[in-house]
């Protein structure tokens, strides 16, 4: 132990004047830090993670929680993180393992775009007096139409459309595979989809029989695990999704461990109890784009042709040429998930530096389909690191056709974001499949929060919208013209294709 | 602000540019002086066959004789002058309009169904965007623009519209926000036989000029309408939709609209947003487009712009104003206003 003991990430104080015993901590706090000792509560902080379930649940405000309570000597290069690193690889030898999205503290673009609003010269419009349309339709559409119109002025469409996703907002929730998160999670998500009348991911973990009555706004994966696909299950989802990447591991797979694979999942997954759920690297039948195109058909075929497919990539560096190729498929949508993505675990490494940011992704991808003049045969839909509706707002201009979203949608039902999913412990009874944990979450109420959000998000997408002079989303898309860059670099404006602040 | 105005005489009978440059000027509580412009459709019936280019120079010796040379390369010149003006005290003559009548080489767009208008289209967007002295503001045939920085009245006598006898009329006065006095800022837009008068101001122009520059289109006049004429060129002339079906893409019904349809309509009305979604025009406009055979008249969805048509024997008035109207035709009957988004057709019989 020459390493010896590290500092404290967190430190827990109770506060005694304040503290009734009343125990809840000590229930609610799934890591073990506190434990009850007659006359007082104890506390071991070296177990907490900082998921506040205590500090939610204390009904007297007695928890405080205080991050980093001991310093190391500051040094610009050798960082607390860069050190701990050491010190924990000097230990184990093996690679770190992390939760939710990229924690380097790149710059983030949304956070230096501007909006636009009207002023005099074009009037505002009103959504609460005008109609305003956030109706979007992903799919494939048509680059002209050929319409017949006859002498008694009936007209005759004669194009014949691909199947479309209609949603009634441009924001979705993202595939969360049950495994990942519980099923009462997932029910909770799916509730809320379904009576918004927007989608979700079932994620690559198949589909749990309690979630078909919400198997019309569920969109199905089919990733390199190939995990819960069989007909039955490509015929329940509206859309099939194809994973080949993920923006918070880029160029890797995946492995859910075999002590998360109870009875449960392993039925929804078709794998045996308690063995490692292991996605490779690339599916094994795509070595190429035309692999992937026969895929895109095959699944097509299988479900004659009534349904969209999409395909998902990580943002990297050449997602524009990937998405291009994909556009050149019979798929019907490109997802591309940002480099602040999340996940229920990755390797630090990937996850804090493989890949690139969504907005530069999105701006690269729509710029070089429209080029190429095959922007209409996919739609493009954006994930990773969507906070907020104006970044909704901002990557719809950038070129998107819809979001997902992921990790704001799992904070609407408790997540402090504390990035310990990988450990199954979630105190939140969000990524764990521990049934005392698990029930925790009651799909009824979370679901009202996600939908909550989702509406909340939407009303200011509208308000945003209307405040720029626009209607209709169809306007909003592709509209650079409608941000500014406040403090970008030339290089990144050009990429952007937006002009700077007072230009 | 801006004002516009156009007419149509359904026989093809012309009127002279008189009455109009006075409609326009009662409408000089809608421009501020700084541009005005006119498009008349039938003035150079000897030269009907010929695209008619006007051109602004900057600079004749400078910049002259590199257009001719392309124009050589794509086709004949068959004949150019000067267009004649009239000194006005209130108009500084920055540019010197020229005329070209040009018959395109078609042997030179082997591939294309419409090989003419693809090789002047070309010759526009690349004149216009190399920016070397010479913008081609007007390309169709038998018709011609003429605009300037000015009151319209000015700007009519600057060109002694009155001498030119046209069949169809539009015209405008502008009260501009971005191009303050660049003559290639004023209105008509013009694209062969395609022109547009335009008040407002378009909020998805980034969206619209993103979708028409991937069919080759390059917009470079640094104004939001120029987009509209590319856009009607585009779904009219090149995916064949009627004047109607185009209207319909570029100002659709709202969803709420299309739902309540019957079945058929309903999937055509889809069909046009899902095709047509980056072609939607959003913002507040009014807006009169012509070509040689139709006049349009539409607003945006929800009608930020005031449009008004009339009709008197076989002329069809689409106006700004009723007042612009009632100077041209006082005995006009039938004013109407048209909805929202719902286009006032007007076509040549014959």
């Amino acid at each position: 132990m020459t390493i010896g003991s590290i500092p404290l990430r967190y430190k827990v104080d109770i506060d005694p004047d304040q503290c009734m015993l009343c125990g809840r901590c000590v229930e609610n706090c799934s890591y073990g830090v506190f434990r009850n000792d007659g006359d007082a509560i104890r506390v071991n902080s070296r177990n907490c993670v900082a998921c506040h379930r205590c500090t939610a649940f204390c009904p007297r405000d007695a928890i405080s929680i205080y991050e980093k309570p001991t310093d190391y000597r500051s040094h610009p290069v050798w960082t607390r993180e860069v050190r701990e690193n050491i010190f924990n690889q000097a230990k184990t030898g093996k690679i770190i393992l992390a939760g939710m999205g990229n924690a380097l503290p790149y710059p983030i673009i949304f956070d230096r775009l501007v909006l636009d609003a009207c002023q005099v010269t074009n009037p505002s419009i009103d959504p609460l007096r005008e109609p305003m349309e956030l109706r979007t339709y992903l799919g494939k559409k048509p680059s002209s139409l050929s319409i017949k119109e006859v002498a008694n002025g009936d007209v005759e469409l004669l194009t014949k459309l691909s199947p479309n996703l209609q949603i009634e907002t441009p924001i979705m929730i993202g595939h969360m595979s049950y495994g990942a998160i519980s099923l009462n999670a997932q029910t909770a998500l799916a509730k809320a989809v379904s009576r918004i009348g927007t989608f979700m991911g079932t994620g690559e973990g198949g589909l749990h029989e309690s979630l078909y009555p919400y198997q019309k706004n569920m969109i199905v994966q089919v990733a390199s695990g190939r995990f819960g696909v069989d007909i039955n299950y490509l015929e329940r989802g509206a859309a099939i999704e194809i994973k080949i990447g993920q923006g918070a591991k880029p160029g890797i797979g995946g492995h859910l461990p075999g002590e998360k694979v109870c009875a449960d999942v392993s039925c929804t997954r078709m794998i045996p109890e308690g063995s490692d759920a292991i996605s490779p690297a690339p599916h094994h039948d795509i070595y190429s784009i035309e692999d992937l195109k026969q895929l895109v058909r095959g699944l097509k075929e299988a479900t004659e042709w009534k349904k969209p497919v999409f395909v998902k990539i990580a943002a990297v560096h050449n997602s524009a040429a990937i998405a291009a190729g994909i556009a050149r498929s019979s798929a019907d949508a490109v997802v591309i998930d940002g480099f602040r993505g999340g996940t229920g675990a990755a390797p630090r490494v990937f996850r804090d530096h493989v890949g690139i940011p969504i907005e530069a992704a999105v701006a690269s991808v729509d710029a070089k389909l429209r080029q190429q003049g095959i922007r209409n045969k996919v739609s493009i839909i954006a994930s990773g690191g969507i906070r907020e509706s104006a970044d909704v707002a901002k990557i719809i201009c950038l070129g998107a056709d819809a979001v997902y979203i992921g990790t704001s949608a799992l904070v609407a039902m408790g997540c402090r974001v504390c990035g310990t999913c990988y450990r199954g412990q979630c105190a939140w009874g969000i990524a764990t499949q521990k049934p005392e944990l698990t029930k925790r979450l009651d799909p009824e109420i979370e679901s009202v929060q996600v939908e909550n959000l989702i509406h909340g998000w939407t009303l200011e997408l509208a308000e945003l919208m209307g405040a720029a002079g626009i209607n209709s989303i169809e306007s909003l898309r592709g509209n650079r013209d409608r941000l500014r860059g406040y403090m970008l670099d030339e290089g990144l404006l050009n990429v952007l294709d937006v002009k700077t602040v007072g230009a | 602000m801006c004002g516009i105005i156009g007419v149509l005489d359904k026989h093809r009978k012309s009127l002279d540019g008189a009455k109009i440059k006075e409609a326009l000027s009662m409408m000089n509580e809608r421009g501020s002086g700084e541009g005005a412009g006119y498009v008349a459709y039938g003035i150079y019936p000897e030269y009907k066959d010929y695209f008619a280019l006007h051109v602004f120079f900057d600079n004749i010796r400078e910049n002259k004789a590199s257009l001719d040379t392309v124009l050589e390369k794509w086709g004949t010149i068959v004949h150019d002058e000067q267009i004649k003006t009239y000194e006005q005290p209130n108009i500084r003559k920055v540019h010197t309009p020229w005329r070209y009548f040009f018959r395109p080489d078609r042997s030179l767009m082997p591939k294309s169904t419409t090989p003419d208008e693809d090789i002047v289209t070309h010759l526009v967007m690349k004149v216009n965007a190399e920016k070397n002295g010479a913008l081609i503001f007007s390309s169709g045939k038998n018709l011609g623009v003429f605009k300037a920085a000015g009151w319209p009245e000015d700007v009519a006598d600057f060109y002694r519209i009155q001498d030119y006898k046209g069949y169809l009329w539009l015209a405008h006065n502008r009260y501009p926000t971005n191009t303050p006095g660049w003559w290639g800022g004023a209105h008509p837009f013009n694209l062969l036989n395609w022109s547009v008068v335009h008040n407002g101001e378009i909020t998805s122009y980034g969206t619209n000029r993103r979708y028409i520059e991937s069919y080759g289109y390059k917009c470079t006049m640094y104004t939001d309408t120029e987009v509209v004429a590319y856009l009607v060129d585009l779904l009219i002339r090149k995916h064949g939709l009627s004047e109607k079906m185009a209207v319909r893409a570029l100002a659709p019904p709202f969803w709420e609209e299309i739902d309540r349809m019957p079945a058929k309509e309903q999937e055509l009305n889809r069909a046009i947003r899902l095709a047509y979604g980056s072609a939607l025009m959003n913002g507040p406009f009014a807006i009169c487009v012509a070509n040689e055979n139709t006049l349009v008249g539409f607003t945006d969805r929800i009608k930020l712009r005031p449009l008004v048509s009339g009709e008197y024997g076989e002329r069809l008035y689409i106006s700004s104003e009723e007042a612009a109207i009632r100077r041209m035709e006082p005995d006009v009957d039938s004013i109407t206003m048209p909805k929202a988004g719902e286009p006032v057709i007007g076509r040549v019989i014959a």
